[in-house]
């Protein structure tokens, strides 16, 4: 074999001694900042991490585009949904007086909200476009209470990397990381194109996050956890879409 | 006497064996040398009045070129087959900003869908095959991205794209063009300086893919990102909206494929196991040799 010389021996090992570290520096910032998305095993983990941590230093605080009130999509599209359960059923017949958002995890004062309630806290709205993974999108105007208004109301602590949300219906649950859940553009939405947002679009309370694609934006939402880490939920993938060989980030 | 002569002569056997084989390797082939000279990725016919007139193979592509060859065609089989997959999902095109199953399309794939939602006219619905299909291809253009950017930034630090890939001025002129074209659609057989050297449409169409088509393909499918497009709002408004970047990107891929389909055409026309092993071992016959 060939002949190894002193000189490469030493710069082929500061070589592997930088690298190294410099991984060892990588690992430390990506815990840092959560650049590491929680399906990061497997043979796809390489291109998910790449993109979500290019995106969230791309894209930390950078607003999805809006459109105008004529650009909203006429007739509104509905994506399918599943037959709805028996405990939608029964809440819906008493006109969701019942329905309650409960908030619990890493925070200060866990709670739980009526829709009168998240209808108290100053509406905002947003004209953004909802897209499918598929292909097809539509614009439509979003009106609810900003995440980060009820996220402030309960306390949650520093130390929180990810806010957890299901939905009534089983097996149906996302989360998304604190640079999402604080964005001043991720909604609790009761509201679509000036009226109430209808059960078809995920009324009465859908969690819209307008930089992912519309699988993030899970719809009838009971219940959202605050957290430091998603090892505990489901099969530790960060929610149900992984589970089912869908990517956690939807941003794309 | 007999056993001290053997003795000797087998220990002068194994002194040049070990000789032979603990030379540097740079002393120990120069034999071997001249039978494959390196000359990095730059164009080669080697003169037969050197000392290569008895050589029989020599260097074509450099090893980075093969590597990044290679890679950007797996990446690209799997680019492929996962937009495919992708795409019969929903198997309409639109135009501008929005659409749905509700809005008027720019065309339709006459082929089933893998949702039962989409109007397609056929019976029945294809498995869902989504969820591997995006990992996959967001996957496969990490890497060709990565991929295509070293051997464009070594491209230039080598030269291997001005030499290698930048036509000559004289055959840019209208005359040579036409007399290229000429030849192609006369079905001629390639000289022997084109397995050394590209010629000048074989130049023009790599530098378009290297250039044009991979970058465009790039952004189209970037400004189909919702995260992207929310830092970078140009990257999708300069096309005409997100649908306008779906169909586009679908049309930039539908030039790459008929780009692959030519290219492996004409490798085959030209000799299909000697073009091969040029980009797989990086040698070529110097000789006439034919497939």
């Amino acid at each position: 074999m060939s002949k190894i010389s002193r000189r490469k021996l030493i710069t082929t090992g500061i070589a592997a001694a930088a690298g190294v570290a410099g991984l060892g520096v990588a690992d430390r910032i990506a815990q840092k900042y959560v650049l590491v998305p929680p399906d990061h095993g497997g043979i796809y983990g390489l291109g998910e991490t790449l993109t979500y941590a290019s995106q969230r230093l791309l894209t930390r605080h950078s607003l999805a585009r809006e459109f105008t009130r004529s650009q909203i999509s006429k007739p509104p599209f509905a994506n399918e949904i599943a037959p709805l359960s028996e405990e939608f059923k029964r809440l819906q017949a008493g006109g969701f007086a019942d329905w309650r958002l409960s908030v619990n995890g890493m925070v200060a004062r866990p709670a739980s909200f009526t829709l009168a309630q998240l209808k108290s806290y100053p509406a905002q709205s947003q004209i953004t476009m909802v897209q499918c993974e598929e292909g097809w999108s539509y614009i439509a105007e979003w009106i609810g209470v900003p995440l980060s208004r009820i996220l402030q109301a309960v306390e949650v602590h520093p130390q929180a990397k990810y806010v957890i949300y299901f939905s009534i219906e089983p097996d149906w649950w996302e989360s998304i990381d604190m640079a999402d859940a604080l964005h001043p553009q991720t909604f609790l939405t009761y509201g679509m194109n000036g009226d109430e947002l209808p059960v078809s679009s995920g009324g009465p309370l859908r969690l819209r996050v307008s930089r992912q694609l519309g699988y993030k934006s899970v719809k009838f939402i009971t219940h959202l956890t605050v957290t430091d880490g998603l090892k505990g939920f489901g099969k530790g993938l960060g929610s149900a879409s992984p589970e089912g060989g869908y990517a956690w980030y939807a941003g794309i | 006497m007999n056993g001290s002569v053997a003795t000797i002569s087998s220990c002068l056997l194994v002194t040049w064996e070990l000789n032979g084989s603990l030379l540097p390797p740079s002393k120990r082939n120069v034999r071997a040398k001249w039978y494959h000279p390196r000359v990095g990725d730059s164009v080669c016919v080697p003169s037969s009045a050197s000392a290569v007139q008895a050589a029989t193979v020599a260097s074509r592509h450099s090893a980075l070129v093969r590597i990044t060859h290679w890679i950007t065609a797996l990446c690209f089989l799997a680019l492929l087959v996962s937009g495919a997959e992708i795409v019969i999902s929903h198997p309409r095109f639109y135009w501008g900003e929005t659409g749905n199953d509700l809005t008027p399309t720019l065309f339709k794939l006459p082929i089933p869908a893998s949702r039962n939602l989409v109007p397609t006219g056929y019976g029945y619905v294809l498995p869902d095959q989504n969820g591997w299909s995006r990992y996959l291809h967001f996957q496969s253009a990490w890497i060709v991205i990565l991929t295509g950017l070293l051997y464009v930034i070594s491209g230039f630090v080598t030269g291997h794209l001005r030499k290698s890939l930048l036509p000559d001025r004289a055959d840019l002129s209208w005359r040579a063009l036409m007399t290229s074209i000429a030849s192609h659609l006369r079905f001629e057989r390639p000289s022997e300086a084109e397995a050394w050297s590209y010629n000048v449409l074989q130049r023009l169409s790599y530098l378009s893919v290297i250039f044009v088509l991979f970058p465009f393909v790039i952004w189209t499918g970037l400004a189909m990102s919702p995260a992207f497009v929310s830092a970078i709002p140009a990257a999708v408004n300069v096309l005409g909206g997100q649908q306008s970047a779906r169909t586009l990107h679908f049309f930039v891929s539908l030039a790459l494929v008929l780009f692959l389909l030519v290219h492996v055409g004409m490798v085959w026309f030209a000799g299909f196991w000697s073009r091969m092993r040029a980009m797989i071992t990086g040698r070529a016959a110097i000789d006439t040799e034919r497939t």
